[in-house]
């Protein structure tokens, strides 16, 4: 794929094209040719364009300059000025009050430069962690003052309302969740930080726990105080010393300062926190099997229900959250439901972080709003797919996401519009693989991870991933009949109905996206003997025979 | 330690980090921060900051404070070293070597020139 320079965007929801779009969109084609510029410039569409005055709405970015609402009479100017000539047409520009949240961030980008907007990642390559001033310089402390003001309902409430779902993968409302642990009777509750963060190619949590570790603690503060726990665990992945060390510092001047431990701020709320290292083991992050390894067991899922929020931590109700999740707390609660509800698209307010990798241009850490599409994150974020290759998928979630196709990359990226797609979110790894990548590598790949990772304690899991496995490894060596594809169907059917956990239902996930979107590829595998990338190597094989 | 009991002091303690910021960036000082992220750390930020602290020292430079932070997401820029100056707004410098950082040290810190080569572009 030739290198594009620009990339415009026509919106394509249903009230842009009862005003027009389409034929907006097909006069972008025409006048593009016309300029000759189809060889350096992309045209595509999106949704989500923001409130209706501005549709039909056009983004050109890498500028993220919006025009609405376009007619067919406006493109020629907006091609001939803006693409060929390099001039904004200011008149035909979208007030900004028109525009959806993500376009209004996009805009405010400094180049590569993050976003002066971050929320959860805001002070995180800014401030010192290991000093505790830079952190109450930067607003820090106060939304739990401000929280220890206010009534453990209002806490909640307040939440509720923000729509704040959970980052660890399944989206699960978290006001919710506080909600339930809160009105449990129980006079011992625990609040407890997911930092496990195994997930392959997932590093967001580090970075927050590396880069601004006290806004866990006073997250976790918060928490306790809303639900009535007075004592907190952070169960950070064994491999992440630093962000251990710079926990155990923080927690040090925390409580030196009065800001963790009795009475906080003279509220007579006490509240404490512990930090306890994992050793290696994927399935630990899993909340049941994380807080049996908190207890000193094996860290095996237990059977739910009961659920944690009940029966918890040594039997306790027990908030377990994700770091990220809780990252957006203070934020929330020092700048209210309504801004937080600002980010983002109406059914998943507010951001999310996403590590990108593989084929792209630059690899590294975002945080944009929810809602934003693969195809902006990989031009506008990856700066594109590297050169002389075109995007083929992007797996998202480390291992327990989805196989997402290009017809894919307009979806917006938020919790409701990927399960409308059937695709999952998961932790926010977002891995780009150009045309290069065998699908059946791919999956045999994901698939070794969740047979080394099965803990093992349920035979649909342990048994399933292996056979899978075998089967996958024989259609990459050409052994593999047709047949064996349905096995693998049924397997997966198992798998997902018959898990005790979260990590055999999403080995199922690969098989599934693998034989819904790249089947012909698959089968290529076994009625022809070929791979057609090349990469599985009975393909070299047959080329040498 | 101060202990914080109220919101009053927390404020306090706020204006005065704030105020101590405010000196470091009287005219001519300079602020120099290293990101200590993982990914910094392992693309060699210790060996970056210990260049850029041998350099102050073998100079016998003053009104410089070098301070660390975490990792910012731009993992292909690592070691990442952000120069703030009272006169230059914060300049973002990115795969900043040891090489790379006694060439900002001389021509950033001492003479006021931006390095261009080394800065992360827009
Ligand atoms: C196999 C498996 C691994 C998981 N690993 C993690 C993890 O590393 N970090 C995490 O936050 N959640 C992980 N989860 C999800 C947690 O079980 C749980 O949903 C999450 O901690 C809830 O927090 P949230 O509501 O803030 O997202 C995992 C789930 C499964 C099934």
């Amino acid at each position: 794929m030739k290198f594009k320079r620009s990339m415009v965007l026509v919106s394509n929801d249903p009230e842009s094209l009862r005003k027009g779009a389409a034929d907006v969109f097909r006069a972008f084609q025409l006048e593009l040719a016309n300029f000759d510029l189809t060889e350096e410039i992309s045209l595509t569409q999106f949704t989500d364009g923001g409130r209706e005055d501005a549709l039909p709405l056009v983004i050109v970015y890498p500028e993220a300059c919006a025009y609405g609402p376009v007619t067919v009479a406006d493109v020629k100017r907006i091609v001939e000025e803006h693409l060929y000539k390099g001039r904004q047409v200011d008149d035909l520009l979208a007030p900004v009050k028109e525009l959806s949240g993500r376009i209004g961030w996009l805009k405010t980008r400094k180049g590569t430069l993050p976003s002066e907007k971050r929320v959860v990642l805001r002070r995180a390559g800014r401030i010192d962690p290991e000093n505790i001033d830079d952190y109450i310089a930067d607003e820090g402390y106060q939304a739990l003052a401000k929280a220890l003001s206010l009534t453990r309902m209002q806490v909640i409430e307040e939440l509720e309302e923000a729509g704040l779902q959970g980052r660890g993968g399944a989206g699960f409302p978290t006001g919710r969740k506080w909600r339930f642990v809160g009105a449990t009777k129980s006079p011992k509750k625990y609040v407890v930080c997911n930092a496990d963060e195994s997930e392959p190619g997932t590093f967001k949590d580090r970075v927050i726990l590396e880069g601004d570790p006290h806004s866990i603690l006073e997250a976790m503060a918060i928490a306790g105080f809303a639900v009535g726990a007075n004592e907190g665990y952070i169960y950070v992945r064994g491999e992440y010393q630093l962000a251990q060390y710079r926990l155990e510092k923080a927690i040090h001047q925390a409580r030196e300062m009065g800001l963790l431990g009795e009475n906080i701020f003279e509220s007579g709320f006490n509240f404490d926190i512990h930090v306890h290292s994992g050793a290696g083991a994927y399935v630990c992050g899993e909340e049941t099997a994380l807080l049996e390894s908190i207890e000193g067991k094996r860290g095996e899922p237990r059977a739910r229900p009961p659920y944690p929020t009940t029966h918890g931590l040594w039997g306790k109700p027990t908030v377990v959250n994700n770091v990220e999740t809780l990252a957006n707390v203070p934020a929330i609660i020092l700048n209210g439901a309504e801004w937080y509800r600002g980010l983002g698209t109406p059914s998943s307010p507010g951001t999310k972080t996403y590590t990108i990798l593989g084929n792209v241009n630059f690899k590294g850490l975002i945080e944009v709003p929810m809602g934003i599409t693969l195809r902006e994150v990989i031009n506008i974020y990856g700066q594109g797919i590297v050169p002389g290759q075109s995007f083929k998928m992007a797996q998202t979630g480390g291992s327990s996401g989805s196989i997402i196709p290009a017809s894919l990359q307009d979806t917006p990226m938020d919790f409701e519009s990927f399960r409308k797609a059937g695709v999952s979110l998961g932790s926010g790894a977002l891995l780009i693989c150009d045309e290069r990548t065998c699908i059946v590598d791919l999956a045999i790949t994901l698939m070794k991870f969740f047979k080394f990772e099965s803990c093992g304690k349920c035979t649909p899991c342990r048994v399933g991933t292996d056979r899978a496995l075998r089967i996958l490894t024989a259609i990459s060596q050409g052994q593999a009949h047709l047949d064996d594809l349905d096995t693998l169907l049924k397997l997966a059917d198992e798998m997902e109905l018959a898990s005790n956990c979260g990590l055999g239902q999403t080995a199922a996930v690969p098989i599934r996206d693998t034989l819904k979107y790249f089947r012909a590829e698959v089968e290529a595998h076994i009625r022809l003997g070929v791979c057609p990338t090349g990469v599985c190597d009975m393909a070299s094989e047959l080329e040498m025979a | 330690m101060p202990t914080v009991k109220s919101l009053e002091d927390l404020k306090r303690i706020r204006e005065e980090a704030l105020q101590k910021r405010e000196i470091k960036s009287t005219p001519g000082s300079v602020q120099i921060i290293v990101g200590m992220g993982t990914p910094g750390i392992a693309a060699g930020a210790r060996e970056t900051l210990k260049a850029i602290l041998s350099f102050i020292e073998e100079q016998h430079l003053t009104n410089i404070t070098v301070r660390q932070t975490g990792n910012i997401g731009m993992d292909s820029w690592e070691p990442i070293v952000q120069v703030q100056s009272a006169e230059n707004a914060v300049v973002t410098y990115g795969k900043v070597t040891p090489f790379a950082a006694r060439q900002i040290m001389e021509q950033h810190v001492l003479a006021g020139k931006i390095v261009t080569d080394f800065v992360i572009p827009a």
